[in-house]
């Protein structure tokens, strides 16, 4: 059974059901490329908006047709 | 070998997600540039109507309604549709593929007896359900000129509470539905969650506020409608493609990568299995 299964996989690699990948190896990644995009994300959906980082409206009017229509709320 | 092998899926969500903003932005271009248009000249009639008015009533107010068209004129519509549009949508893309790809990576080989590309059309399916569609559902994606800029942080708080609510809930039923398969069988598992999550969230639709936001009621009903379509067609298309592209790129990935740990195992000491 065991052979089988190994046989299989190495002509074929089929991954039926994939182990798990370890929660302490996906943890660090997450939280560091989870903030960058909640950051990136901050300035498509809501910069110069409710709250301002920057001052002026340039951000705000650079992704505005964006911000509309992947349904943020803008103005 | 774990730490790289999220490095490579996160690598790979994130270029998916910039193939799917790729054809997101033509769809934006294309279905959801006429609904905008049409609306900011809706926008600009409407302000044209109310200016003498406006002046004399928001005098002391710092003039938001008359700053409203001037502000348009720092960067020009031409820019705004191609460019600024391309930029949105493509930073929405790949922030979010990498966040999809995290998702992944703790889904896979957790969520049922799914492959690698099985699991992730379940995540694109998940995170346009509760990014977008739910969030969607309650607080509707507004073309310019509908909204009224005094409630911006109102509107901007509740869109993202939603988001986030929607999220852990989908997350709770995922939970739910793992630890239920094995007293009522998979099939029934995935109902029950599915049902509790619907349940939970139309609770969350009654309680939370309203959108506060009213169409203004000379807005033309077609114009709105159109515009909501385009919007809802955007998010559509964007996590459908990122679901395609992502599964291929996660199979091939975790594909070498088992057959590489299955030839030291063949190789090395029997591994019990
Ligand atoms: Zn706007």
């Amino acid at each position: 059974m065991a052979e089988a299964v190994v046989s299989a996989a190495a002509s074929t690699p089929s991954l039926a059901v994939p182990a798990p990948l370890p929660v302490r190896a996906v943890l660090p990644w997450a939280f560091f490329v989870g903030l960058l995009a909640l950051i990136a994300l901050y300035f498509v959906g809501a910069e110069q908006g409710a709250t301002s980082v920057f001052a002026g409206t340039d951000v705000h009017e650079w992704v505005h047709d964006g911000r509309h229509l992947l349904g943020f709320p803008c103005h | 070998m774990h730490a790289s092998t999220v490095r490579s899926l996160l690598v790979r969500g994130m270029l998916a997600g910039l193939i799917a903003g790729l054809f997101a932005f033509a769809v934006a271009y294309v279905v959801g540039e006429p609904p905008v248009n049409g609306s900011i000249a809706v926008e600009e009639a409407q302000a044209a109507q109310e200016a003498p008015a406006a002046h004399a009533a928001h005098s002391g107010h710092g003039g938001d309604a008359a700053a409203e068209p001037a502000e348009e004129e720092g960067i020009s519509r031409s820019a705004q549709s191609t460019f600024g549009l391309a930029t949105g949508v493509l930073v929405y893309g790949v922030a979010l593929g990498g966040i999809a790809a995290l998702a992944f990576s703790f889904a896979l080989g957790r969520v049922g007896r799914f492959s690698p590309r099985a699991t992730a059309a379940l995540t694109a399916a998940a995170a346009f359900t509760t990014v977008y569609l739910v969030p969607f559902l309650k607080y509707p994606a507004t073309p310019p000129a509908v909204g009224n800029p005094d409630t911006i942080g109102k509107r901007t708080t509740l869109f993202f509470l939603m988001i986030l609510l929607s999220v852990l809930l989908g997350v709770a039923a995922v939970i739910a539905g793992r630890r239920l398969a094995p007293r009522l069988g998979n099939w029934n598992a995935t109902l029950a969650a599915g049902g509790g999550f619907i349940v939970v969230t139309a609770i969350a639709f009654a309680v939370l506020p309203d959108n506060t936001d009213a169409v203004a009621a000379g807005f033309p009903a077609a114009l709105l409608w159109e515009f909501r379509v385009a919007s809802l067609a955007v998010q559509a298309v964007m996590w459908a493609v990122f679901g395609i592209v992502f599964g291929a790129l996660a199979q091939k990935a975790l594909a070498a990568r088992t057959a590489a740990t299955d030839t030291k195992v063949q190789l090395g000491a029997p591994a019990a299995g």
